[in-house]
C-alpha cells in the first residue's frame, strides 16, 4: 500500500450515562447468583433517545471535526442494531452530516465482524477514493443475563483512504467459520448464547491465533514486533493467552475497555484501534482481531502523522463525558425493556408523514436554516420571506448548517406535565452564536443544572418512536456543550 | 382615515355558564346554559340574531369543526355562522368578528359563543394534541405551563431576580385570585389558598407549582352586541360600549430573530399600545379602573401587567407585592378570579373577561363588585411567549 494511504482520522462517541454494574447486579443475583462475579465496572448506556443510527452520527461528527465533508465519497454504517432493515441506514447518517448526494453508501450487518469487515474492505479500495467507516451498537439484553452486564453502547467511525494518513495498514486477514457462539435470529429482540468455556476454547482460543498467524505471514512480521494488539472478548484473559499462544509481548495487550463501557460489539474493534491510536507513537504497530463467525486480523502502522494532535474528541474524550447511573429500572425502562405505564399523553398517534419529511429532510436530518444574502440575517427554518423585519426579502437565503454552531441557553424550564421517558424535559430556546435561534429539547443534562447562557452544541437524536408501524423520527437537541 | 371602534357598538345582553368540572354536561349544554342567561338580559329572540361567531379552540374533543355546531344547538334561523379558532383569544375573537359587523353596518345584531369542553381526557391538564405538519419534526416537545415557565427563567436573568422573591410574587398572584374566585358562584376553583400552599405545591414546569397554574375547564360564554341607538331603542340604559379591539401576532421576530430576550411578549406590547390609542386613553395606570388579563400562570400575569404598561420593566413585583392588584388594591386584577379560578375553558375565556367586565360596569358583580368603574380592560394571550397571539379588548361605559 502506498504510503499516502491509510487511516486518516478517528472518532468516538459513548452514551454519556455509565450504568453501574454493580446496580445491575443489586437487581437480578437474587436470581442469577453468578452475575455478583461481573458486578464490577460500568458500561455505557444509551439514553432513550439514542441507537445506533444516531450514535454513528455522533462518532461521525467527531472523525470529520475540522475536515472537509466532501472529501469522500462513501459511507458505510456497521452494526448488527440497525434501526432499520430496510430503509438505508447509512443514509440517514449521510443526511444528518449535510453529505452531498452523490455518495455511495452502505450499511454492514450479520456479525460482530461487520465493522471491521467494512473497515477491511474499505481500505482494500482506498486508492479508489476516501470512506467513512462508522460502526455503532445498541444491543439488548435479557434482565439477569451476563450480555446485559457486559454490553455497553457506542460508535466509532474511520475515515481512511488517500491524504496524509496516521495509520498505513501493513496487512489484513480473514477467516470465516460457521461457529455459532451467539446469534440473533429474524426479529429475537435478544441474543442467545452458548457456554463461554466452549467459546473460548473452541472459538477464540482455535481461530484467533489461525488468523494472526496468516496476517503476520502476508505481513512478513514476526509475532514480537507488534506493540499494540486490540483484542475485542469479554471472556477474561482471552487476549492475554492469545499475546503468549501467538508470541506477542504480553505489554502489547490493549485494555477492552470492558470495565468502562462494555462491549460496544460490531463497533468495538473499531473503538479498540481508534482508542489504540489516540495513545499511539510513530512506527507502532497495531493489530485489530475482531472475532465473531471467523475472524478479521488487521495489521496498521502508526506514521510520523500520529504525532499531530487531532481536533477530535476520541476515546478518551467520550469516555470522559460521563455520568454514572445507578437506576437499573431506568436502564430498562429507556430499553422498553418493562411494561412501565407512561401515562395517557404517551398515548399519541406518532405517524410521520413521508412525503412531508422528504421534502423538509435537509432541516430536519440535517439541521439546515437559511442566512440571508441580503442582510446576513442567519435563521432556523429557513423561511421564503427573510424573518429580519427589515429585510423580509424573499428567497434570499442559502443554505446554513446549524449543527455544529455553538449555542446557548436564552430560556429554559423543566417540564414535569408533557410526556418524557425521561421526566422532567428539559427544553428551551436556545441562541446560535453568529445569529439564529430555536426551541430546542434538550437531552443529557443534569436536573437542577441548567442555566440562562449555559453553553450547549446540538446533537442529533431521536425525536418519536412511532411503535404502531416501526419509524423512528429523528431530529436534532440541545446537549450541554 | 380608519376612526377605530370606539363607543360604535355596545353590549346588549351577556351570559356565561358556570365554570368547573361538567362532568354531567356536554359542551351543547353549556352553550344553551350561557346563551339562555344571554337572551334574556339582553331581552330579544333569537330570530333577532343576524349573525354569530362562534369559538372552539380544541374542536376535535367537543363540538367539531364549522359554524353548524353553534347554529343546530341554538336552532339559529339559517343566519351567517362563522367557526373561528385563535389560539386562546378564541372567545375574543368572536367577539371581534360580532362587534366588527355590527361597526360596519352589514348588520343591526350580532352574536358571538365561545365554548370549550375539556375535561372529557381522561388526565389533568389541557389535551394533548398534534402541532400541524412540520411542526411534529421539530417544535420541542413542550406543553403550556413549560413554555410560559421559560417566561420567568429569562425575567430572572434579566432583571437579576432572586428565584425566591419571583417566586414570592407568584405565590401573592394566584392567592389574591383564589381570595378573588371564592367570591364568584360561577368560578371553577372556590377554596383560598395561602402563600405556604403555592410554594410546596408539587412542580409542573419549573419554576410553576401547581398554584401557578390556571383551571382547565368546561364552560361557555357569549355576547349579544349592537348599536347604541338600537340598544337605547330597546330601553337599555348604563350602556357598555366597545372602546377598543387589538390583536397582535407573532411573526418569527420572538422565535428565530434575535432581538427579543425572552422575557416579556412583544405581542402584548404592541396590542396594548394600539388598544390605548384606539380608546383615547393617555395614562392607562391612572384611567383603566379594572384588568382581566391571561392569567394562564401566575408569572404570565406578572409579566403582563409590565407588557400592558401599568408596571414599569422589572417592577412588577414590586407592585404585586404591595397589593396593587389585589382586590382592595389601586386597580383590582382578576376580580373574578381569572383564568386561575373562573376557570379557562379556552375558546369561552375571553368573552367570560368581557362579561365580567360588564357586569362590574354595570354594578351586577355582587359581592365581587368594584366601586364605580369606567373602564375595563380584557386580555388574551394563546400560543407560546416565543410564537403567539395576543388580544388586548376595553370596554367601558358609553361615551366615557
Amino acid at each position: 500500500m502506498s504510503d499516502d494511504l491509510g487511516i486518516l482520522s478517528c472518532g468516538a462517541y459513548l452514551p454519556r450515562l455509565r450504568l453501574q454494574r454493580k446496580s445491575i447486579a443489586a437487581a437480578n443475583t437474587w436470581f442469577a447468583p453468578a452475575l455478583r462475579g461481573l458486578a464490577r465496572g460500568e458500561r455505557a448506556m444509551a439514553n432513550w433517545d439514542e441507537d445506533a443510527v444516531t450514535m454513528a452520527t455522533e462518532a461521525a461528527r467527531d472523525c470529520l471535526a475540522g475536515r472537509d465533508r466532501a472529501s469522500f465519497g462513501r459511507l458505510m454504517l456497521a452494526s448488527t442494531t440497525h434501526p432499520y432493515d430496510d430503509r438505508q441506514n447509512a443514509g440517514i447518517v449521510a443526511n444528518a452530516l449535510n453529505l452531498a448526494s452523490a455518495l455511495a453508501v452502505l450499511d454492514v450487518s450479520g456479525s460482530l465482524r461487520a465493522g471491521s469487515s467494512a473497515l477491511a474492505n474499505a481500505l482494500a479500495s482506498a486508492a479508489d477514493g476516501q470512506t467513512l467507516v462508522t460502526a455503532a451498537e445498541h444491543r439488548l439484553a435479557k434482565a439477569g443475563s451476563p450480555q446485559e452486564m457486559h454490553y455497553g453502547d457506542g460508535a466509532a467511525a474511520i475515515l481512511v483512504g488517500r491524504g496524509r494518513p496516521i495509520a498505513r495498514l501493513v496487512a489484513a486477514h480473514s477467516e470465516t467459520v460457521d461457529f455459532v457462539d451467539h446469534f440473533r435470529g429474524h426479529d429475537a429482540e435478544h441474543d442467545y448464547a452458548w457456554e463461554e468455556r466452549w467459546i473460548r476454547d473452541e472459538g477464540y482460543l482455535k481461530i484467533v491465533p489461525r488468523a494472526i498467524a496468516a496476517l503476520l505471514k502476508k505481513a512478513g512480521m514476526a509475532a514480537d514486533a507488534v506493540t499494540q494488539l486490540c483484542m475485542p472478548c469479554t471472556l477474561s484473559r482471552v487476549g492475554a493467552t492469545l499475546a503468549m499462544r501467538a508470541g506477542i509481548p504480553g505489554g502489547a495487550v490493549r485494555d477492552t475497555l470492558a470495565s468502562v463501557c462494555g462491549d460496544t460489539g460490531a463497533a468495538h474493534p473499531l473503538l479498540l484501534l481508534a482508542h489504540a491510536l489516540e495513545e499511539a507513537k510513530p512506527g507502532d504497530r497495531i493489530l485489530v482481531a475482531a472475532f465473531g463467525q471467523g475472524c478479521d486480523a488487521l495489521l496498521f502502522e502508526a506514521t510520523d502523522a500520529i504525532a499531530t494532535p487531532a481536533p477530535c474528541r476520541g476515546v478518551k474524550g467520550a469516555l470522559a463525558r460521563r455520568k454514572e447511573e445507578s437506576n437499573y429500572m431506568k436502564f430498562l425502562a429507556f430499553n422498553d425493556q418493562v411494561a412501565l405505564e407512561r401515562g395517557m399523553r404517551a398515548e399519541t398517534d406518532k405517524a410521520t408523514p413521508l412525503s412531508t419529511l422528504y421534502r423538509n429532510r435537509d432541516m430536519v436530518t440535517g439541521l439546515v436554516g437559511g442566512r440571508c444574502r441580503a442582510c446576513g440575517t442567519p435563521q432556523f427554518p429557513s423561511g421564503r420571506y427573510c424573518v429580519n423585519p427589515r429585510c423580509n426579502a424573499l428567497d434570499s437565503q442559502d443554505a446554513r448548517p446549524f449543527s455544529d454552531v455553538p449555542a446557548s441557553v436564552m430560556s429554559y424550564t423543566a417540564d414535569a406535565l408533557t410526556y418524557s421517558p425521561d421526566p422532567p424535559h428539559y427544553y428551551g430556546m436556545v441562541q446560535f452564536d453568529g445569529g439564529g435561534r430555536m426551541m430546542a429539547d434538550f437531552t443529557d443534562v443534569d436536573d437542577g443544572k441548567v442555566e440562562v447562557g449555559m453553553p450547549m452544541r446540538m446533537m442529533f437524536r431521536v425525536k418519536e418512536y412511532d411503535p404502531a408501524r416501526g419509524f423512528v423520527r429523528y431530529f436534532w437537541k440541545a446537549a450541554p456543550a | 382615515m380608519a376612526t377605530g371602534i370606539r363607543d360604535k357598538v355596545v353590549v346588549l345582553g351577556m351570559g356565561c355558564s358556570k365554570f368547573g368540572e361538567r362532568w354531567d354536561r356536554n359542551a351543547e349544554d353549556l352553550m344553551v346554559e350561557a346563551f339562555e342567561e344571554c337572551l334574556q338580559d339582553a331581552g330579544i329572540g333569537r330570530n333577532q340574531i343576524e349573525a354569530a361567531w362562534f369559538g372552539t379552540a380544541i374542536e376535535e374533543q367537543h363540538v367539531g369543526k364549522s359554524g353548524v355546531p353553534l347554529a343546530m344547538t341554538l336552532r339559529l334561523p339559517y343566519i351567517p355562522v362563522t367557526r373561528v379558532e385563535n389560539y386562546c383569544a378564541t372567545g375574543t375573537e368572536a367577539f371581534r368578528g360580532a362587534v366588527y359587523a355590527v361597526a360596519s353596518g352589514a348588520v343591526d345584531i350580532a352574536f358571538a359563543l365561545g365554548v370549550e369542553k375539556l375535561k372529557d381526557t381522561g388526565y389533568g391538564g389541557l389535551p394533548q394534541r398534534g402541532r400541524g405538519g412540520l411542526n411534529n419534526f421539530y417544535w420541542a416537545n413542550i406543553s403550556a405551563p413549560g413554555s410560559f415557565a421559560q417566561l420567568a427563567a429569562a425575567y430572572r436573568a434579566k432583571h437579576r431576580v432572586d428565584p425566591g422573591d419571583l417566586k414570592r410574587a407568584m405565590a401573592h398572584i394566584s392567592v389574591k385570585s383564589h381570595d378573588n374566585g371564592a367570591k364568584n358562584p360561577k368560578a371553577h376553583l372556590r377554596n383560598r389558598i395561602t402563600e405556604q400552599d403555592v410554594l410546596n405545591a408539587p412542580m409542573i414546569a419549573e419554576p410553576l407549582g401547581l398554584y401557578d397554574c390556571c383551571g382547565v375547564s368546561d364552560g361557555s360564554a357569549c355576547a349579544i352586541v349592537t348599536t347604541p341607538d338600537i340598544a337605547r331603542g330597546l330601553g337599555k340604559k348604563d350602556l357598555v360600549a366597545v372602546k377598543a379591539l387589538q390583536l397582535a401576532v407573532s411573526n418569527g421576530q420572538e422565535a428565530q430573530f434575535d432581538g427579543w430576550d425572552g422575557s416579556y411578549l412583544a405581542t402584548t406590547r404592541a396590542a396594548a399600545q394600539r388598544a390605548y390609542k384606539e380608546a383615547g386613553i393617555e395614562h392607562p395606570r391612572k384611567r383603566v379602573s379594572l384588568f382581566d388579563v391571561h392569567d394562564c400562570f401566575s408569572v404570565t400575569e406578572l409579566v403582563t401587567m409590565e407588557d400592558l404598561g401599568i408596571s414599569e420593566e422589572g417592577k412588577a413585583i414590586a407592585d404585586v407585592l404591595d397589593g396593587f392588584y389585589d382586590a382592595s388594591g389601586k386597580i383590582p386584577c382578576q376580580i373574578d378570579g381569572g383564568l386561575k379560578c373562573f376557570g379557562h375553558p379556552i375558546g369561552a375565556s375571553g368573552l367570560r373577561m368581557i362579561y365580567e367586565m360588564y357586569l362590574q360596569l354595570q354594578g351586577r358583580a355582587g359581592e365581587r363588585q368594584h366601586a364605580d368603574p369606567v373602564l375595563g380592560m380584557t386580555h388574551n394571550l394563546g400560543g407560546f411567549p416565543s410564537q403567539n397571539v395576543s388580544s388586548v379588548t376595553i370596554v367601558g361605559r358609553y361615551g366615557a
